[in-house]
């Protein structure tokens, strides 16, 4: 095709893809909440640990994507540490920040507001946090928490604290907070590609296996307390199981095959599904947790790979498939029937990953661009309507849904090297968790 | 248009959806008194503590003349810790092997420790002298089956995202049948390993199928030509192991094949 042809045909679609964006928001009205988070100060021990207390407050509350963080700069001089600190405004005067307007009012303009202040207790942190709607006409309905938080005294104790009290507010709006949970990635940063685990926001990177061989592609299952992989342990790529707990290596039962890979746990946690090429071409098998009971899926003299179980029915599996040509994304029921295909046919699609809502499946795919430029996109499984949330930065894969179902963690190559990063399910928010080595195939466990 | 637009706002108002039911209270707590005592930490979730059992560890074989190997075995269990003296050290696997090279009469003890408690067991190595070598015997040196395999069996290409066997894949799997075949009467207990490699523009986990799907195309092939089956086995690394890394099809066709190695 004419080249410059190409460009223009690639430009509209970015138009395009704008503008449905820009649809989206009006006929929605995709209007964040707004929140005012103050710094809190503390008394006694806790004072030296506050920068942290604030900074991780703030920031769960602002990675969560869920609201519009007041600028704070426009924040009142006075700000409150207790309820009692709210006094009735006098008339006429201007509101300050003892009072709710002074907070709803503009220039801060915002519905929600987080204050308090922490002490020491018994050698303990303690937090006294609030979250207050001040659009509220008075003060007795105006609270929505309040609530005392304990930690250890130490930048830890005080970090945890914060984790807390934002997660408490999330929930208050039914966002499911990511703290505790854990992504598993691929990283040959030991020198050969071994499992490693790190924390939500990229904190705490430890190395899980070390069977010094290819160890690669990872999976979860959904409650989290368990990993499988793919490992060259006898030569052969083949499937193990680790327990996240313990990490110690679970029985599972691998057939007499030259491959067997891409183990994904059925919501149940009874079940997997994997690929096997015990009868010559590598196609879908079920079994039990331990290997046993198989069911053969799939047959044909094609690649059946990557199968992911509906999380919400449990009924259904997508999976990719060369049956048709170049891999592309397919649906079928749980025993293996009613096969559709769900990408156009365009391109090649990988890495499939079921949102929590068992309604969308983001997955990677090079359409509109050469073979191996993957992006990551997000399909209505029920319409195959699809919304691309990265365009051509780099080389983007292996996305995973966060627990809270608004994050997704993928691989890109965007800025030189393959590293792991997050991003809102809208595209925006995009973090960087790593940076040694070569980092690839992250999963987004409990 | 209009049918995307609606996609992009199913999926908008499903990740909405999560925010229903906001502005409820919980917790009223208005006059936080001083905090109470922390909570005693909750009782541990503690594992039933067994004993460590060593099945099995033994050393096969048990005798050796010196400068040959013997190879250790051994299956542990409900242990999280498995050490082995004379020099081998602390092992990573409750269910392994390893090669050892004593030079002298060895006695090698297992210690395994659990959280119930520890097991020990041991299994030795007798050493002996060879013999000296035979004075008639002018036997010329083989050469390496490894080495002779990578310089005379040739690579056999493939096209992207197949694994049939091309034109010019015949030619050279038909002159390596013919290699291969007498190579495994000169070396009678050589295994040959057909590796399958792929291009890096595929997903990992499709190529992994794919490099599979290429070694066994060649095995096949070659089986047809009479080549020993049981002599040949396959593996594949997908992209994992590359000959090149360069963006350009000199590279992807490089990559985009069926390797033979011998071990």
């Amino acid at each position: 095709m004419n080249k410059k042809l190409f460009f223009f045909l690639g430009f509209c679609a970015l138009l395009a893809l704008a503008q449905q964006s820009n649809i989206v928001i009006k006929l929605v009205g995709q209007e964040k909440p707004t929140i005012a988070v103050p710094d809190l100060r503390g008394s006694g021990a806790s004072q030296a640990y506050m920068g942290a207390f604030n900074s991780t407050l703030y920031s769960d509350l602002e990675s969560s994507g869920y609201f519009t963080m007041a600028a704070k700069s426009m924040y009142p001089l006075q700000v409150p540490q207790r309820p009692q600190d709210f006094q009735s405004p006098t008339p006429g005067a201007p509101a300050t920040g003892f009072s709710l307007a002074g907070w709803a009012n503009p220039p801060v303009s915002t519905t929600y507001l987080t204050f308090g202040y922490a002490g020491e207790s018994n050698g303990q942190f303690v937090l006294y946090g609030w979250l207050y709607n001040v659009k509220q006409p008075d003060l007795q309905n105006a609270q929505m928490i309040g609530k005392i938080y304990l930690g250890p005294m130490s930048e830890v104790g005080a970090t945890k604290v914060a984790h807390e009290f934002a997660a408490d507010i999330l929930k208050l709006f039914g966002v499911e907070s990511l703290f505790g949970t854990r992504v598993f990635f691929v990283s040959n940063r030991s020198g050969t590609k071994e499992i490693w685990s790190m924390d939500w926001d990229g904190m705490n990177q430890k190395q899980v296996t070390s069977y010094k061989t290819i160890t690669t592609m990872p999976s979860v299952s959904s409650d989290g307390s368990r990993i499988a992989f793919t490992s060259y342990l006898n030569g052969l790529p083949q499937i193990v199981v680790h327990s996240t707990e313990t990490n110690r290596r679970l029985p599972f039962f691998n057939q007499q095959a030259s491959m067997n890979s891409n183990l994904t746990f059925a919501p149940d946690g009874k079940h997997v599904i994997y690929s096997s090429s015990i009868s010559q071409h590598p196609n879908l098998y079920g079994a039990d947790l331990n290997g046993g009971g198989i069911k053969r899926l799939t047959s044909g003299r094609f690649i059946d790979v990557e199968a992911k179980i509906n999380p919400k029915t449990g009924g259904d599996v997508v999976f990719i498939s060369g049956r048709g040509g170049p891999q592309q994304l397919y649906r079928m029921s749980i025993e293996g029937t009613d096969v559709e295909r769900l990408t156009s046919g365009e391109g090649q699609a990988s890495n499939p990953s079921w949102h929590p809502n068992g309604t969308h499946v983001a997955f990677s795919w090079t359409r509109g661009y050469d073979p191996g430029n993957f992006n990551i996109f997000i399909m209505d499984v029920a319409t195959k309507n699809y919304v691309q949330l990265t365009h051509g930065a780099g080389r983007n894969e292996n996305p995973w849904w966060g627990p809270d179902g608004r994050h997704i963690v993928f691989a890109s190559n965007r800025s030189g090297g393959m590293q792991i990063y997050t991003m809102l399910a809208d595209g925006t928010q995009v973090k960087q968790l790593t940076k040694a080595g070569r980092n690839e195939m992250p999963v987004w466990g409990k | 248009m209009t049918r995307k637009t609606l996609g992009v706002l199913a999926l908008t108002l499903s990740l909405l959806s999560t925010g229903a039911g906001c502005k409820k209270k919980i917790g009223n707590l208005s006059k936080p008194d001083a905090p109470a005592a922390p909570a005693p930490p909750p009782p541990r979730m503690e594992e039933p503590k067994v004993r460590p059992t060593v099945a099995t560890f033994t050393a096969e074989p048990s005798a050796i003349e010196k400068g040959a190997s013997s190879t250790l075995r051994w299956l542990v269990k409900d242990a999280t810790k498995v050490t082995i003296t004379a020099g081998v050290g602390e092992v990573t696997t409750l269910d392994g092997s390893r090669s050892v090279f004593p030079g002298a009469t060895t006695t090698y003890r297992l210690m395994a420790e659990g959280p119930g408690g520890t097991a020990e067991s041991s299994a030795t190595v007798t050493v002996t002298q060879p013999p000296p070598p035979a004075v008639e015997a002018p036997k010329a040196t083989k050469e390496d089956f490894s080495v002779v395999v990578s310089r005379e069996l040739g690579d056999v290409f493939f096209d992207y995202d197949k694994s049939d066997i091309s034109e010019s894949g015949r030619g050279t799997l038909t002159r390596n049948a013919d290699k291969l075949k007498q190579l495994l009467i000169d070396y009678p207990s050589a295994i040959v390993t057909i590796e399958g490699h792929c291009d890096e523009r595929g997903s990992a986990e499709y190529n992994l199928g794919l490099g599979d799907r290429r070694a066994l195309s060649a095995m096949d092939f070659l089986k047809q030509l009479g080549v020993a089956a049981d002599r040949v086995r396959t593996v594949s690394y997908g992209k994992e192991r590359p000959q090149c890394t360069d963006a350009n099809e000199d590279c992807y066709q490089k990559n985009r094949r069926a390797h033979f190695s011998g071990n």
